[in-house]
């Protein structure tokens, strides 16, 4: 269970000024929850990400995972970047390897994992590419077989399919459900695609225009077996539905920085 | 053909200089004279490529180390290093020690800036998914932020490399008893002129070479890039 209690958070930037990013969010994602965090740019939802993951120090207020406040990274919490985040230098099974060997398993161990995640995600026949050499798909491919080799019991995701082409996208949804249903880790997905967190995920946080806070948390669960889910009326209404509270955020984030 | 720019006694012909080259190659003291400059040379980049690229990363790693190098490095970085030259004499003589600390003190500078911009350009995505996965912050220094200066690094080691032939043979044409150099100077004073040619052509070909191989190891070693 992660619980995210008042935190706040202020970005310094360069010439010294504050700017308010995060104002007393609260949150509990359940275990095995799979939540999005939606909200226009500047809402701050990545922030909120990177502070569950321990990359930036909370300052005010708490977060806990399973009790325990939240004192910097670790491998119980992996992360997957919207660039891939991908060792440049290393092969496909370099990155998937590198966790796993920080992890301290015996070799044979390592070697046996990062191939069934590197099948996992489709990418048998590219062990010994260099990201350079992928396409987009396939470097948020590998990514994601670098994080789940190391099997996290959370994953935090930072729209990670915000730089693919439609196709590829949607692809990845419904590969990353499947990957999800065989084996539930709690899922935080920052998106700001009204469509892509209703799919996605069993409860969708709308943020506010900056400073973030909690704007509302709306349940969406839907049989996502259903080919014709996009179509079905209750699946359109709940996209419009959240899209409204999402565009009255936007509009005020584009007042905000006219 | 000739141009008759300049008189033929002080620009011999190639096939003279070729020729001359070939009775110099047949001499030991050629190859002894390179030998001692090659080992200057290498000596010196060696000292300024580990000393320079500690410096570099460590610059971008941690802030006090930035703020008391950098103001140095800046300052030193257009001095022209041939004006060492005279004090690298007092200090060390005129033998070996004086030319590689000369070649040392040279070329560390191109090798820090390139370390320093490299390293400071780690990309914070990657430094947070080595955390993620486990990584100290040790750790981050080697798997990551190393790797990510490589490419300027060398670039600035090639940089280096040219530095490090101009300063060997000025200073071995100013002070020294031996090496190419040297070599070039004796000649030239003793009116040899197709031989003092062909050492100039021989260093030259060494400057070249040098480049080459370099390039070679330069793409092989960065060879995941696109």
């Amino acid at each position: 269970m992660i619980e995210v209690e008042a935190v706040s958070h202020t970005y310094r930037t360069p010439d010294g000024r504050e700017i308010p990013a995060l104002e007393r969010v609260s949150l509990q994602v359940r275990e095995r929850e799979f939540i999005a965090l939606l909200g226009p740019s500047g809402c701050g939802k990545s922030t909120l990400l990177y502070l569950v993951g321990g990359f930036l120090p909370v300052g005010a207020g708490a977060i806990r995972i399973d009790g325990a406040p939240v004192a910097g990274p670790g491998p119980d919490r992996g992360i997957v970047f919207q660039h891939f985040a991908l060792f440049p230098w290393k092969t496909v099974r370099g990155n998937v390897l590198y966790g796993l060997e920080k992890l301290g398993l015996p070799r044979p161990e390592r070697e046996r994992r990062a191939q069934e995640y590197i099948d996992l995600v489709g990418l048998s026949g590219f062990e010994a590419s260099y990201p350079s050499q992928l396409s987009g798909g396939m470097k948020q491919r590998a990514a994601l077989a670098r994080t789940l080799a190391i099997d996290p019991s959370t994953l935090l995701m930072d729209e990670p399919f915000g730089a693919l082409d439609a196709q590829t996208r949607s692809l990845m949804q419904s590969e990353l459900l499947a990957i999800w249903q065989r084996s539930p880790k709690t899922v935080i997905f920052v998106t700001h695609d009204v469509q892509e967190a209703v799919y996605l995920a069993q409860r969708v946080v709308v943020m506010s225009a900056r400073p973030g806070r909690v704007k509302a948390v709306v349940e969406t669960s839907f049989d996502r077996a259903d080919p014709h889910l996009f179509k079905s009326p209750a699946f359109v209404e709940k996209v419009d539905e959240i899209w409204g509270l999402v565009r009255d955020e936007a509009l005020k984030a584009q007042a905000g920085r006219a | 053909m000739r141009l008759h720019l300049v008189s033929p006694d002080v620009l011999p012909s190639l096939s003279s200089v070729l020729e001359a080259w070939w009775k110099l190659a047949l001499d030991a003291e050629l190859w002894r004279s390179a030998g001692a400059s090659l080992y200057r040379g290498a000596a010196g980049l060696a000292l300024a490529v580990v000393a320079g690229g500690a410096l570099g990363i460590a610059m971008a790693w941690w802030r006090p180390v930035n703020a008391l190098a950098s103001p140095l490095v800046e300052a030193l970085y257009p001095m022209p290093k041939s004006a060492l030259i005279p004090v690298t004499v007092l200090w060390l003589g005129f033998g070996d020690g004086s030319k590689i600390l000369l070649i040392f003190l040279g070329c560390m500078l191109p090798v820090t800036l390139g370390a320093f911009n490299g390293a400071r350009s780690s990309d914070q995505a990657l430094v947070w998914s080595a955390r993620s996965m486990g990584a100290s912050r040790l750790a981050v220094l080697r798997d990551v932020v190393l790797p990510s200066a490589l490419p300027e690094l060398l670039n600035g080691i090639r940089t280096a490399i040219a530095l490090s032939f101009i300063l060997l043979v000025s200073s071995e044409l100013i002070v020294a008893r031996s090496g190419l150099g040297y070599l070039i100077g004796f000649l030239g004073e003793g009116g040899v002129y197709d031989a003092m040619f062909a050492v100039v052509l021989t260093v030259a070909f060494l400057g070249f070479f040098a480049d080459r191989l370099y390039l070679l190891l330069y793409n092989r070693v960065l060879r995941w890039r696109e």
